[in-house]
């Protein structure tokens, strides 16, 4: 991975040869599978009961049935995606592999699309039996929801993709010594975009913030059509728009931590 | 000749056919000089030691060279390409070992070796894998997890890596580290029938001086980041009449030098 290009002559061979690597690692550990199983179906089950007692008690959330459920499966989406992303990232340097891809043909941009697919992947085994748990418990179908959910997953995907390249580069930088960062980032944002609750709540210069990030628009929009049966289009490209420019930027600011980490002879360490 | 001319000659003719060329080489970490502007053109097809006590320099010279590390000044050329700008067109024909890295434990020798395959386009990937198999005896293992096999195992799951595609450079970093007599015997056995065989040309970052006499042609000493002797293995031990590389090295680490540096090539 010399050359810090991002475009030039990209293979799907190399892609490809990285998948099969992940994939590999995944069918040979059951601990990781479970690991990608247990948490998200956990998660549905405690607040699929919360959203019921609460519907039970409360006639606003008895009439916008499902959007704590909602929030929970996209939420997931977003912390799983980035976690995908992450995890995949730092098996290389658990495994003090890193040097053996940085000295192959691999491009910097075919190791970061790798990790993009084994987010996909990884995201796929956890959250689509989170959502069959949702329909057969608590009777929400967030497939019902269509073509929104298409726009919702989009964006909730390249946020997680940019908070993951751009965590990624922080480790590659500065060694395992930041790899909680990996862990705790997309939390930080958490208050912020608005998973539970709409944004109004939030003081007005608190909100200027939060329309700042992509997941604010897209919390925004499930609770518009599940509440209003209204799908926001408007706000979906808007914060496509941001996810755009996040993405970007993130890919900048990996090709520089990088170029910094070869300069200060950080891939050689690598450790703490 | 001023410095803009010189910089301009840079690489020579010799140097454009070499397999490596450094030219005034600097690494600086906040106040160390980890190498301090060393020069040298390593010639295809030959094998080089590069020798020197711990914090010499030999690891960081090797980085720069496969780009791992980007230089503080200087350049540095590998089978005609300037390193890092234009990696892209040479890290498909060389390849590498070091105890700093390891493979994938979970993944049995096969997916290793298949992984890297297609990472380096090889052709006949299959093949290749089954013929490294038989050359380096990975037969008994090829199906086990890396992370369950010996030490010795390893390093020659590591060498399988490193040939994988043929290269024509081969940077190694003590190669040969922690393995027992017999099977470090083995590998330069392999190392040398490899470089026979496909005029390969490699360079060998080791602390073992038998190693370096058996292999080499010609030998790199560093101390300190700066090149303190650069010839073949008898030249040196002649000027510091000494009868094996391991005297010599000792010399040099004590400061023992005998005047023989004046002689310096």
């Amino acid at each position: 991975m010399t050359d810090l290009t991002l475009h030039r002559g990209i293979s799907p061979h190399r892609i490809g040869a990285m998948i099969l690597r992940y994939w590999y690692l995944l069918l040979s550990s059951w601990p990781r599978l479970l690991e990608l199983l247990y948490w998200p179906a956990l998660q549905i089950i405690t607040w699929g009961f919360i959203q019921y007692y609460i519907a039970q008690n409360s006639n606003f959330f008895a009439r916008a049935g499902g959007t704590l459920i909602g929030a929970v499966i996209l939420w997931d989406i977003l912390f799983r995606g980035q976690l995908g992303f992450s995890i995949s990232f730092l098996e290389e340097m658990w495994a003090r592999n890193l040097g053996n891809l940085m000295m192959s043909p691999l491009k910097p941009i075919e190791f970061l699309l790798s990790l993009m697919v084994m987010s996909l992947i990884r995201l796929a085994i956890g959250i689509i039996p989170m959502t069959l748990i949702a329909l057969v418990l608590f009777h929400f179908n967030v497939y019902a929801l269509g073509l929104p959910l298409v726009a919702f997953f989009c964006n909730l995907i390249f946020t997680s993709w940019s908070v993951g390249i751009f965590v990624s580069g922080l480790v590659l930088r500065n060694g395992l010594g930041a790899e909680s960062i990996v862990w705790t980032l997309m939390f930080a944002i958490m208050p912020l975009a608005c998973i539970y609750y709409p944004v109004s709540v939030l003081p007005a210069w608190l909100q200027v913030v939060a329309w700042t990030l992509p997941p604010t628009y897209v919390f925004e929009g499930m609770r518009a059509l599940l509440i209003d049966n209204t799908f926001r289009i408007d706000l979906m490209l808007e914060a496509l728009a941001i996810n755009a420019g996040l993405l970007v930027a993130s890919f900048w600011a990996f090709l520089a931590l990088l170029r910094s980490a070869k300069t200060h002879g950080a891939l050689l360490s690598g450790g703490e | 000749m001023t410095e803009n001319d010189k910089a301009s000659s840079w690489p020579t003719v010799a140097d454009r056919s070499a397999a490596i060329a450094v030219d005034h080489l600097v690494k600086v970490y906040k106040q160390t000089r980890a190498v301090d502007d060393i020069s040298f053109s390593l010639p295809r097809g030959s094998i080089t030691g590069l020798l020197g006590g711990n914090g010499a320099g030999k690891t960081t010279t090797i980085a720069m060279i496969m780009g791992l590390v980007l230089p503080t000044s200087g350049r540095v050329q590998v089978l005609g390409h300037r390193m890092p700008d234009d990696g892209a067109a040479v890290l498909g024909r060389m390849n590498f070992e070091s105890p700093y890295v390891d493979m994938p434990m979970r993944l049995t020798v096969r997916q290793n070796l298949t992984i890297f395959g297609k990472l380096y386009a090889v052709n006949n990937l299959s093949d290749r894998i089954a013929e490294l198999a038989r050359d380096l005896d990975l037969t008994d293992f090829i199906d086990r997890a890396n992370g369950k096999l010996s030490a010795g195992q390893k390093t020659r799951v590591a060498l399988a890596k490193a040939l994988i595609n043929r290269p024509e450079l081969l940077l190694l970093d003590e190669p040969t580290a922690s393995l027992d007599p017999d099977t470090a015997d083995w590998v330069r056995g392999h190392m040398e029938r490899y470089r026979k065989e496909n005029n390969a040309t490699i360079l060998l970052a080791s602390h073992n001086m038998l190693e370096v006499e058996r292999l080499c042609d010609r030998v790199i000493i560093m101390k300190r980041g700066r090149i303190e002797d650069d010839d073949t293995p008898a030249a040196i031990m002649a000027r510091y009449k000494r009868t094996t590389l391991e005297e010599v090295f000792l010399d040099v680490a004590r400061g023992r030098a005998n005047g023989a540096k004046e002689g310096v090539r």
